[in-house]
């Protein structure tokens, strides 16, 4: 908002002295929000200097009467429409704290800014016109705020001057939304009678409503605390990136609850790898002493080279999240498309995202209507529990252990369309559907590899078109098969002409023909069979996805030669077709090639022979306990 | 803080104060201290750290609008404690040619200084610009042109914006990530919804993200951890013969305020009791009711 309020801003940095709370002002359209907002400012000594006048001036030229509201609805639209379309934020003081009120929109159409507003508040004001009653935008807002995890809550019964102060018609109301919250678990921390136009009960008892006893708004806003840091509770970090800008390979992210110190043993979710923070780094100093709480963004190295990626969370050892592929929700639904049992949506939980199907609708329910009549979809500004499966390992928490690691948002084509709490988990459960039962193979791996002398395992090789990786995997299959193994090649088009060709060049399609070959591959290394895989797979995500598959039977080979060379090699003609604008997503001239910052192995065809370069990847094959016996044999007898 | 003006070293804190002040945390002998509280500052700071990360981790083309202003200096400098020294995309300075010589300065300075992979883009001739705004939103708006070229030139998909929500009425609206239309354009009416830290990162080929990763921080939070933090300014925002610039933009139309705070802790004395508003020396603001929310809805910042 534009205004530098005199009380608002505390010059000192407020959180060494004066607590700061955020709260947010909500309720049905029209029982006057904005106008409290704007009386607030008003009792507080908080408006600057001339606005008064401007507004009141706005008003006479529109020929409208002075609303406290204007404050606040500054944009063109609103002021035209008379109503909050999106949330504002004011501060101001009181006594004892740093206010930072969030006006957040009644109207049911912009539900989605009310809850961008509230899900910043530690707690909540719920607005309530005297004359109308408890309304459905009143019930909603109420059950949001449960599902936003807002615990404290202050009703106020505005207009009271519209029923002439009487004590039952705010008792008649008082017990109304009293058994609605309380039946919620949200208990209002207190009921107050005002006029928020005239003052009463805002920031003074008033004769008028002489016959309640209990606190003012401001009195209220006083009492209501700043959220606490999650320190008491186990930590979770989740990881945002990992960083190699020097020497130091430096997990990034947000403490989200808990602390850490440099030597605590961690646990990296949900792959359940274990490792000890070795530094905390941070700038301009480093690195850094101590325990780092609750709140803080830091950077972390680790003791040990693992595989570790944005989304992972860690833990302590003894008390970690669950892994999980199937997540209980009791969730709000933003979107117009109503959400349905089969629907493929995006999950974001901390750091992690990953696509998932919904398996089940339960409880599904209008929040503002009293019947609780439920439906089989949620639709818009309702909400429901769900049944999720993840195409991916998750690591969550229900949300009563941890609120952070509990909540998630859910995407629809790239835009949050709804929130919610986790329920609960189920640990480890893989996300097949009920009525699928994989038949075991009959033969054990252990015969297998007797037989091949290899393990089964997946070569993954990357690079940019024209460098050398067909060639490569060609020269290893033969090598692998004259020496008794039974190697398989999956060329990044092998698929695309038969099962994946549903499948385009946009980045999600490029991503689920990654999926796919890495399922197809891993199966074949599931049976012991060694799969080669060249696919230029230009994404870091879509490789890191495919090692996720295959686990331990990963070996990721970055076939790395100058992007000059391959265009010179141009074996397919692409590169050729690209430059005359023939092939618009081409990776070798997009530049959109990323390259692995951690594989096993990185060879450059442009300074090594392919007998060389196979010789190579064997050797690695061997020492990462996928080849055995012969390969010492056959290494000496080229 | 460092000040260009060698005549204002005196302000400098005492280097004993600023230890006190800075946000490395204090060591504690043995290990069942608690761990050390966040103050307000702290908060802010980690908050903005953990966007500007996700900013560089969820976009593929990022730099960050560089104004020289106090603000988008701390934002600089919240970006390299994000990424440990080093700021991983461009500093984008959209120039209108108009800026205060003490502000070139700070730049060219600067820019080497922090090392800071800077590009300067001009904006348009005045003529190029809608003609139907009020004179100094008209020449505001050359701004919001040069950033359309510098968008068309490097094909960003995502901009890092310095903007605050207490600053202005409109401002106080945004969204952390700010989804822009094809025409760098700003639907306030059909904003997506952001909770939880969770950020609307999609951005429709062609189109561009705004990033406000100091979105919640006040004028007073600003000069607060710019003192905390010891971080350079241009010592325009002091006062000289009884006034000084509260904000910062192109010399025609930027007016200083009258004000005797010639170092930061009086600039937090003096905000701590002002009842002016702190773009009220930016004259577009004041030309219309509606004129500089028209501007941010054409995609000005």
């Amino acid at each position: 908002m534009n205004m530098i309020l005199p009380a608002s801003v505390s010059a000192t940095p407020n959180g060494t002295t004066r607590p700061q709370v955020r709260i947010v002002i909500v309720g049905h359209v029209d029982h006057g929000k904005s106008t409290l907002v704007g009386r607030l400012l008003h009792e507080t000594g908080s408006l600057p200097e001339g606005k008064l006048e401007m507004l009141k001036a706005v008003s006479a030229r529109r020929g409208m009467p002075f609303e406290w509201s204007f404050l606040l609805d500054a944009l063109q639209t609103e002021r035209d429409q008379g109503i909050t379309i999106d949330t504002t934020q004011i501060r101001f003081r009181t006594r004892s704290r740093d206010v930072v009120l969030i006006d957040a929109p009644g109207h049911a159409e912009f539900l989605r800014n009310m809850i961008t507003g509230a899900s910043q508040a530690d707690g909540a004001v719920l607005i309530i016109d005297a004359l109308e009653g408890v309304r459905d935008q009143t019930r909603r807002h109420g059950y949001l705020l449960h599902l936003l995890g807002i615990k404290q809550v202050a009703i106020v019964v505005n207009k009271m001057d519209r029923v002439d102060f009487g004590a039952d018609r705010f008792k008649e109301i008082s017990d109304e939304i009293s058994a609605h919250l309380i039946g919620l678990g949200v208990t209002p921390s207190a009921i107050i009678p005002i006029s928020a136009r005239d003052g009463d009960g805002v920031a003074e008892h008033t004769p008028r409503i002489g016959w309640y006893q209990g606190p003012t708004v401001v009195e209220a806003l006083d009492a209501l605390e700043p959220a606490r840091p999650l320190e008491q509770l186990a930590l979770r970090l989740p990881v945002q990136a990992i960083y190699k800008f020097d020497d130091r390979r430096i997990v990034a992210g947000r403490i989200e609850s808990g602390h850490l110190a440099a030597g605590d043993e961690i646990v990296i979710m949900p792959a359940g790898k274990i490792a000890k923070i070795k530094t905390v780094e941070s700038w301009p100093v480093t690195p850094l002493k101590g325990s780092h709480g609750a709140g803080r963004s830091v950077g972390i190295t680790l003791d040990r080279e693992l595989f570790i990626e944005r989304g992972d969370v860690i833990a302590h050892a003894g008390a970690t999240p669950r892994d999980t592929r199937r997540i209980r929700a009791r969730i709000f639904w933003l979107h117009d498309k109503p959400l349905s049992k089969g629907d493929q949506i995006l999950i974001r939980l901390g750091t992690r995202e990953t696509r998932a199907s919904v398996v089940a609708i339960e409880k599904a329910v209008d929040p503002g209507e009293l019947s609780n009549e439920e439906t089989k979809a949620i639709a818009r500004n309702h909400v429901g529990e769900i049944d999720i499966s993840l195409a991916q390992p998750i690591a969550a928490d229900p949300y009563q252990e941890n609120p952070r690691t509990g909540r998630l948002v859910i995407e629809v084509n790239g835009r949050i369309a709804g929130g919610g709490l986790v329920l609960s988990v189920d640990a480890g459960q893989r996300a097949v559907p009920i009525d699928i039962v994989p038949v075991e193979s009959a033969l054990r791996p252990e015969e297998r590899s007797a037989r091949y002398h290899h393990n089964g395992a997946v070569i993954w090789l990357t690079g940019l078109p024209g460098s050398g990786k067909s060639t490569l995997a060609r020269a290893l299959e033969r090598r692998l098969f004259s020496r008794g193994g039974s190697p398989i090649l999956l060329d990044g088009d092998t698929l695309r002409a038969g099962l994946n060709n549903d499948l385009g060049f946009s980045p999600q399609d490029r991503s689920e023909n990654i999926r796919r070959l890495a399922e197809v591959a891993t199966h074949l290394a599931r049976n012991g069979h060694v799969a080669i895989v060249a696919a230029v797979s230009p994404a870091i995500a879509d490789r890191a996805a495919a090692r996720r598959i295959a686990d331990t039977m990963f070996r990721e080979v970055h076939v790395a030669a100058p992007a000059e060379v391959c265009e010179s090699r141009d074996p397919k003609g692409h590169y050729a077709k690209a430059r005359s604008g023939a092939l618009p997503s081409f990776t070798g001239i997009t530049n959109d090639y990323q390259p692995p910052t951690a594989c096993e192995l990185r060879i450059d065809t442009s300074i090594r022979s392919v007998a060389d370069a196979t010789e190579e990847i064997e050797r690695m094959l061997g020492e990462t306990g996928i080849l055995f016996d012969e390969l010492v044999d056959l290494a000496a007898n080229i | 803080m460092h000040l260009l003006n060698p005549e204002s070293s005196g302000h400098r804190l005492p280097s004993a104060a600023l230890h006190e002040a800075s946000s490395v945390p204090k060591i504690f002998p043995g290990e069942m201290l608690p761990p050390p509280s966040m103050d307000h500052l702290d908060e802010l700071e980690a908050q903005s750290i953990y966007i500007l990360r996700e900013a560089f981790a969820r976009l593929k083309k990022l730099a960050l609008l560089w104004s020289l202003g106090k603000d988008s200096n701390v934002m600089i400098w919240l970006a390299r404690k994000a990424f440990f020294g080093r700021v991983p995309f461009p500093a984008l300075h959209v120039d209108t040619g108009k800026k205060f010589p003490e502000m070139y300065a700070f730049r060219d300075r600067f820019g080497k200084e922090w090392d800071l992979d800077l590009k300067v883009e001009p904006c348009p001739p005045i003529d190029a610009v809608d003609p139907t705004l009020p004179p100094a939103a008209r020449s505001a708006a050359r701004k919001t042109e040069g950033l359309k070229w510098a968008l068309n030139k490097y094909g960003f998909d995502g901009l890092i914006a310095g903007i605050r929500r207490d600053e202005e009425a409109t401002r106080a609206k945004e969204r952390v990530f700010s989804p822009r239309g094809l025409e760098g354009g700003w639907d306030v009416r059909d904003q997506p919804p952001e909770f939880w830290d969770q950020f609307n990162a999609s951005v429709p080929q062609g189109a561009h993200l705004r990033v406000h990763p100091i979105l919640h921080w006040t004028e007073a939070d600003i000069w607060a951890y710019t003192k905390r933090e010891n971080i350079p300014i241009i010592p325009l925002y002091l006062s000289k013969e009884g006034k000084r610039y509260r904000s910062l933009g192109d010399q025609d139309i930027t007016n200083p305020v009258a004000s005797t705070a010639s170092n930061i802790d009086e600039i937090l004395a003096e905000l701590d009791g002002t009842k002016v508003p702190e773009r009220a020396g930016r004259a577009l603001d004041h030309e219309t009711e509606d004129a500089f929310e028209r501007l941010r809805v054409a995609g000005y910042l």
